[in-house]
């Protein structure tokens, strides 16, 4: 089996974000970034797949220079190759632009699945991969939590709202996004950082790819939400802070 | 192109809340534009549910109805309503943010040209043009989207963002569109919804809950947010990624995809707030958050915060409410 995995850099976690000076972006100088998490179970379930059924995961990222160090990362996990498509201008393609392009540098690859993660901690659009299925003419499911795989075919877990869940099945190739938790995230081990250095990386240039329409949505303006509700702020030292809330739990909420 | 078009989402024969508020959505935008409303539902036999949507104010209702469209599939529900789009050519094309929306919307959208701004908190006129309104970074920022260009424009709402109470009556009919569709175009066979198995953990009916998020940063930490749960004599609860890494089991996560609760504390340590993480608290009467980010979107629902950090926080709180309680 061949499975394309999608992966997406993304500003660390519990970054310190900053409005940019043009107020449309936050500023990406003193930032650091790393696989979008959700991504990082695409890939993870892409290598568990390929474990059970044999074949070939290649990951797939669109982004600058910088997204060599999380493309080197997904390759010392185990993906056998890459496939970079460089490029310094994702904030100004929409999801179309993007997944445009997506299907540009792989459409000759003729995977069997193609995985990516349900949604981007930044912009959490949640549609580059259904997106990309529509342009490869390709069925796909979302937020998925399993996946068997038998010949010619799939059947997923797809997560439905409250605690429910429904199972589908439907032909490859196909492409699922797939949800946080779906199993447990492996370690890259030193033998695979070492191995990852020899594994192939294309590079694909942007510029060589179809150009992409110009983006229908625009950000305006990016800022911190107003807040709207009167929150009691409690200082003080720990141990301060800790008995007047105590007080308030105890005179005002009632619970103690 | 004029009109705005809603989709409505229902199940088991009956409405999905969330429905309601993408149509208040609906008429915000009809009112502010001064174009007709119409909306949808899309299914098999929907007879049953065309009373209720006659009762709201808008133009026209339509059951978009077929056999094939009795189980929800993304591309019989893509064919559908791209069917029922091109007939009507509306201006605005407005869904509920819920998981099928997700599955099936993107595309839909995409038969257009179009993107989908999803998720959307907010929106105003702004001279001929709308203002969009949606979160980045998990609620970290706001942002303001135009969707200045072609037609039509896509938009799915956020949970609780537009309010269903505010939705207009009227009197509308309903007529049935029977889109074109056959067997083989259908290409994925969904099984019934299930649930796991039967939960041991009631969290709905329990009247104090302290619940954990990422902050906790380990496993091994869990016994310290466990022994001031065990204070205050509440239950235990977790955000995602507590139970996601098998820390805790997934019954006792709350939000979107776990249980809704309303107690009346809400305790949330180390967790940031995402949406899919308030939609099962916000009915808290109570609400308390510890973090160390001022800016986390949790203290925009908590009623007393603390900013700080939880290792310190925690164990200081518990000691207090154990000598509170004289124990
Ligand atoms: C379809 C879908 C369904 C989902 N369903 C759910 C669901 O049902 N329930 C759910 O919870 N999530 C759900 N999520 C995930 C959700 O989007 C968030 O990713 C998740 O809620 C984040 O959990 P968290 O707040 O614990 O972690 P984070 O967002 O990582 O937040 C950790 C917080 O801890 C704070 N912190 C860190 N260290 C300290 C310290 N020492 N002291 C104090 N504070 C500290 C940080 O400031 C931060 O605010 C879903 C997502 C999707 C896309």
């Amino acid at each position: 089996m061949k499975i394309i995995v999608a992966i997406k850099q993304v500003p660390v976690r519990d970054s310190n974000l900053r409005i940019d000076a043009s107020g449309h972006w936050i500023d990406e100088d003193d930032l650091s970034y790393e696989i979008n998490e959700p991504d990082a179970y695409a890939l993870e379930e892409a290598l568990q797949l390929k474990e059970k059924h044999g074949g070939e995961v290649v990951a797939l990222l669109a982004g600058p220079e910088r997204g060599s160090q999380t493309i080197r990362e997904a390759l010392a996990k185990g993906a056998d190759r890459a496939i970079h498509i460089e490029c310094d201008d994702l904030a100004s393609l929409d999801t179309l632009g993007i997944a445009n392009r997506l299907a540009a540098a792989i459409k000759d690859e003729k995977a069997d699945l193609i995985l990516t993660g349900l949604q981007s901690d930044d912009l959490g659009l949640g549609q580059t991969g259904v997106v990309l299925a529509e342009l490869l003419g390709i069925p796909h499911a979302t937020i998925i939590m399993q996946v068997e795989a038998a010949s010619g075919s799939i059947k997923v877990k797809r997560e439905l709202e409250d605690g429910w869940f429904q199972h589908v099945e439907m032909p490859l190739p196909a492409l699922l996004t797939i949800q946080s938790g779906i199993s447990k995230l492996r370690y890259a081990t030193l033998m695979g950082i070492k191995k990852a250095k020899t594994k192939e990386v294309r590079r694909v240039s942007a510029g060589d790819l179809p150009q992409a329409a110009a983006a229908t949505v625009t950000i305006e303006r990016v800022y911190l939400p107003e807040k709207k509700k009167e929150t009691q702020l409690i200082d003080g030292s720990p141990k301060e802070a800790a008995a007047k809330l105590v007080e308030k739990l105890k005179f005002e909420v009632r619970v103690i | 192109m004029s009109g705005i078009l809603v989709v409505l989402e229902h199940r088991g024969g009956a409405y999905n809340r969330m429905s309601w508020e993408a149509l208040a959505a609906g008429q915000q935008i009809a009112s502010a534009s001064g174009q007709p409303l119409s909306a949808a539902i899309v299914g098999n036999d929907l007879e049953a549910l065309s009373g209720e949507l006659a009762s709201k104010k808008l133009d026209k209702g339509y059951r978009v109805e077929h056999a094939l469209l009795k189980d929800y599939t993304a591309d019989g529900y893509v064919l559908a309503l791209e069917q029922l789009v091109k007939k009507l050519e509306p201006e605005f094309v407005v869904l509920p943010h819920t998981y099928q929306v997700r599955d099936f919307a993107p595309r839909l959208a995409a038969r257009f040209g179009q993107v989908l701004l999803a998720d959307l908190i907010g929106l105003r006129k702004d001279g001929d043009n709308f203002v969009f309104v949606r979160q980045l970074f998990q609620g970290k920022l706001n942002a303001d989207y135009r969707h200045p260009g072609s037609r039509p424009c896509f938009l799915s709402v956020q949970a609780g963002a537009f309010r269903a109470e505010s939705l207009e009556a009227g009197s509308a009919s309903v007529e049935s569109f029977a889109p074109q569709l056959d067997a083989s175009s259908i290409r994925s066979k969904p099984d019934a919804p299930f649930r796991e198995a039967a939960q041991t953990v009631d969290l709905g009916s329990a009247p104090i809950i302290v619940s954990v998020g990422r902050g906790i940063k380990e496993q091994d930490n869990l016994p310290m947010v466990e022994e001031l749960a065990q204070a205050l004599g509440g239950e235990i609860a977790a955000s995602r990624p507590i139970c996601d890494n098998g820390w805790l089991p997934m019954e006792r996560q709350v939000g979107s995809s776990g249980q809704t609760v309303s107690p009346k504390l809400y305790l949330a340590i180390g967790i940031s707030g995402a949406i899919q993480h308030l939609v099962g608290m916000k009915g808290s009467k109570t609400v308390v958050a510890i973090n160390k980010d001022e800016n986390a979107p949790i203290f925009e629902v908590a009623d007393y915060g603390i900013v700080g950090d939880l290792f310190d926080i925690v164990p200081a709180l518990t000691e207090a409410v154990k000598k509170a309680k004289g124990a």
